[in-house]
């Protein structure tokens, strides 16, 4: 059959099952729009920016499990995806960006709106093309949903020039796609899992650190088998949060930089750590080299180059983190670790890590918790980053995977409201709150618009301090509170919501909150609430800079300075 | 570990753009390149990297498992342990007078070298071999007055029967 480059494209996506695709048009990618309407199976999402075009993407990829889609036209509309990508590359999110390109002969000549962008993407994507050649189309397409969603997932870019998408050409349908430089491999090798049984049954205070490879793989029933059969604690990384039930009597929540001290602790007092999908991020182990110290460490990654990459490891299981645990579990003899895990509550019962102290302002704190009540911890959570990220992961419990969706290795500002509206159009039966700083908001509160476009009933929660919070706890701690360019004038979000014809209340007293709350969640549709938050409220705790996991600040008593000692 | 040279061979897609994954990818993680030479290969499709670095164990395998990470690189085998040989080629161009030439001409004779080009002041050499040999001629020819010196870098290939391109992926060696 005869079709264009658009049509191809399409009908790869149809194949695939996209449903969802954002993106903005421009010149070079003009003639793939033109071809949408022949294919009614994919909805266009119109962002206002190309950062959150990828943004989206991911958010709808981790609400779903399946590839994001984005598309942007040559030049700007191709770097400003950068972010996005970059974010979905350190965050292992399957999306596929496909990007218009100036016409084949215009390729290397400085052409209007061109860029090099398959070289720009190379060290922030997982595999890139530029297709020259109308013939291969398909097949790169097939390809990059492969390469996007197996392994290690990833970011694949598509660069297509202009005529490409105009050339009509023969077109078969691709087959299945067989690579043979790209084999991942899903099974453990049997020795090292045996190796690690060993290890496991032998261990007087395992811990499991899960990470978010448990989500991807789909492993949380596993994960929680091991945790049980092994009475072994779990604690999580950032993104692992939800890998296993917050309110799991062995969950001990997450560890790192502002994670909770009685995790820390016992990954710091473990004798066998099992890490599980997972890549020893600076922020999770804080100072390498006092990291889990007593520990035999078992890593189980699909990535290869994640072994021994950052932290020395004892049993390396190189493979799909559900296709290891399945046979692991056979190994597995049922223990008990009564005195330790005894130990481990003890240390919860002296560093409880995420009390709120008694105040008559509006502390943040509080108002995660407000929602988390509100909703019954059944919402998806969205994030800014910054403070308002900890403290989001810090004062709601995740029970379910993909609930806490957030900007875990890049820490892009920006992250929440784009990432929502992926979400919303992924679950759209999920309650979706983003919960997002005002200096975060900041960044792209042009969404509103695509969030009313789309009448996407996503609730919004602005942590206003009129900070860059974090940046600014960290210059009242480590600079004597040289609070350069961190205070934040910010505009009534209120009358920016109504400007986007979106509903909000001002909350400014702490007695107005839950009602607020209450207030957005039965609007039948997109609402915000602008939260006037304590100014200067710190993240604790707080592990800092160049300290181990266990030298950490905790929330100071009254009146008591905790910085410099 | 004290850190030596490593002798990397990449097989990788013959596909435009490759040589820069690998480029940009060393850039990028800070490892350093002694030298590199890619070639057709005995297949069609595949192109043969030999890739010299210098590091510490760990560090070259973390080098070995990024570059086999690359979806266009088939296979990468760290070759430095093994038996193997190893060659180099330069051409040196070399100032030669009449009083000069023929003291030149014994020293390439003794290193089975080859003199490729011949003009009223100069000679061009071609020499292969491994890096000390090269670097030894170099040195004699240094009282000479050295022109110019090409080097290829080294390319390698185990001895044997055995070859680099065996079906199969290595297993990761931190696995053994």
């Amino acid at each position: 059959m005869k079709m264009t480059g658009g049509q191809i494209v399409c009908d790869c996506l149809v194949k695939e099952g996209v449903e969802v695709i954002f993106g903005i048009l421009g010149g070079a990618i003009l003639p793939l729009y033109d071809t949408l309407p022949q294919f009614p199976q994919l909805h266009h999402v119109l962002v206002r920016h190309e950062q959150c075009a990828a943004h989206a993407a991911e958010g709808y990829a981790r609400a779903t499990g399946r590839v994001g889609v984005c598309f942007a036209t040559s030049g700007p509309g191709a770097t400003n995806l950068v972010t996005g990508i970059a974010n979905a590359h350190l965050d292992s999110s399957p999306v596929v960006a496909i990007t218009g390109q100036v016409a084949r002969r215009f390729i290397g000549k400085d052409a209007f709106q061109e860029v090099d962008i398959t070289g720009i993407t190379l060290p922030i994507t997982k595999h890139n093309y530029l297709v020259r050649d109308t013939s291969q189309l398909g097949k790169v397409v097939k390809e990059a949903f492969y390469i996007a969603r197996t392994g290690r997932p990833g970011p694949v870019l598509i660069d297509v020039p202009k005529d490409v998408f105009q050339e009509q050409v023969e077109y078969h349908a691709p087959g299945k796609v067989d690579l043979r430089s790209y084999k991942p491999r899903r099974e453990g090798n049997m020795s090292q899992i045996r190796k690690a049984a060993n290890l496991i049954n032998q261990a007087q205070k395992p811990v499991i650190l899960a990470g978010r490879g448990v989500i991807i793989s789909g492993a949380s029933e596993e994960l929680k088998t091991l945790a049980e059969t092994a009475q072994t604690p779990v604690v999580t990384t950032l993104l692992g949060i939800g890998s296993f039930p917050e309110s799991h009597a062995l969950s001990y929540r997450w560890l790192g930089m502002h994670g909770m001290a009685y995790a820390n602790m016992a990954i710091n007092g473990a004798d066998v750590l099992i890490a599980i999908g997972m890549r020893f991020d600076d922020r999770a182990t804080a100072e390498v080299a006092s990291f889990a110290p007593q520990a035999k460490i078992i890593h189980i990654d699909i990535d290869p180059a994640e072994i021994g990459k950052n932290v020395r490891v004892d049993v390396p299981i190189v493979g799909d983190v559900k296709a290891v645990l399945t046979p692991l579990l056979k190994l597995i003899t049922p223990t008990q670790h009564g005195d330790w895990l005894k130990q481990l509550d003890i240390w919860r019962r002296e560093h409880p890590s995420t009390d709120i102290r008694d105040a008559s302002s509006i502390l943040p704190q509080y108002v995660v918790r407000s929602i988390y009540e509100a909703t019954g911890g059944d919402a998806t959570i969205v994030t800014g980053v910054g403070q308002n990220q900890m403290w989001a992961a810090q004062h709601y419990i995740y029970n379910k995977p993909n609930t806490f969706i957030s900007s875990g290795g890049l820490g892009t500002m920006g992250f929440g409201l784009p990432a929502s509206v992926g979400v919303k159009m992924g679950r759209p039966d999920a309650t979706v709150w983003c919960i997002d700083g005002d200096g975060s908001f900041q960044m792209t509160l042009h969404e509103l618009a695509t969030i009313q476009q789309e009448r996407l009933a996503v609730k919004i929660a602005i942590m206003n301090n009129g900070f860059l919070g974090m940046v600014r706890q960290w210059q009242e701690l480590f600079h004597d509170k040289r609070y350069v360019a961190t205070p934040l004038w910010g505009p009534d979000f209120v009358k920016l919501a109504e400007a986007y014809g979106i509903p909000g209340i001002k909350v400014r007293h702490k007695d107005e909150v839950v009602p607020s709350i209450q207030k957005a969640m039965a609007h039948d549709g997109p609402f915000l609430v602008d939260f006037g938050v304590e100014p200067e409220e710190n993240v604790y705790p707080m592990v800092p800079p160049g300290a181990s996991l266990v030298e950490l600040l905790e929330a100071p008593k009254k009146e008591e300075v905790v910085w410099p000692r | 570990m004290a850190p030596m040279k490593h002798t990397l061979v990449a097989l990788v897609e013959d596909k435009p753009g490759v040589l820069n994954r690998v480029a940009n990818l060393f850039r990028r993680r800070g490892f350093n390149i002694e030298s590199i030479t890619v070639g057709h290969s005995e297949k069609p499709d595949i192109s043969r990297m030999t890739i010299v670095v210098d590091g510490s164990g760990a560090s070259v395998e973390q080098v070995r498992k990024q570059l086999d990470k690359l979806i266009e690189t088939v296979k990468v085998q760290d070759i430095t342990s093994e038996s193997i040989v190893v060659r180099e080629m330069a051409l040196i161009k070399v100032k030669a007078t009449s009083a000069t030439r023929s003291e030149i001409m014994q020293i390439v004779d003794i290193f089975r070298a080859n003199i490729v080009d011949v003009s009223m002041e100069s000679l061009i050499i071609e020499v292969t071999g491994d890096e000390e040999k090269l670097d030894s001629l170099l040195n004699l020819l240094h009282t000479f007055e050295i022109k110019e010196v090409v080097r290829t870098g080294r390319i390698a290939m185990t001895r044997g029967s055995t070859t680099t391109s065996e079906p199969g992926r290595k297993p990761v060696s931190t696995e053994e």
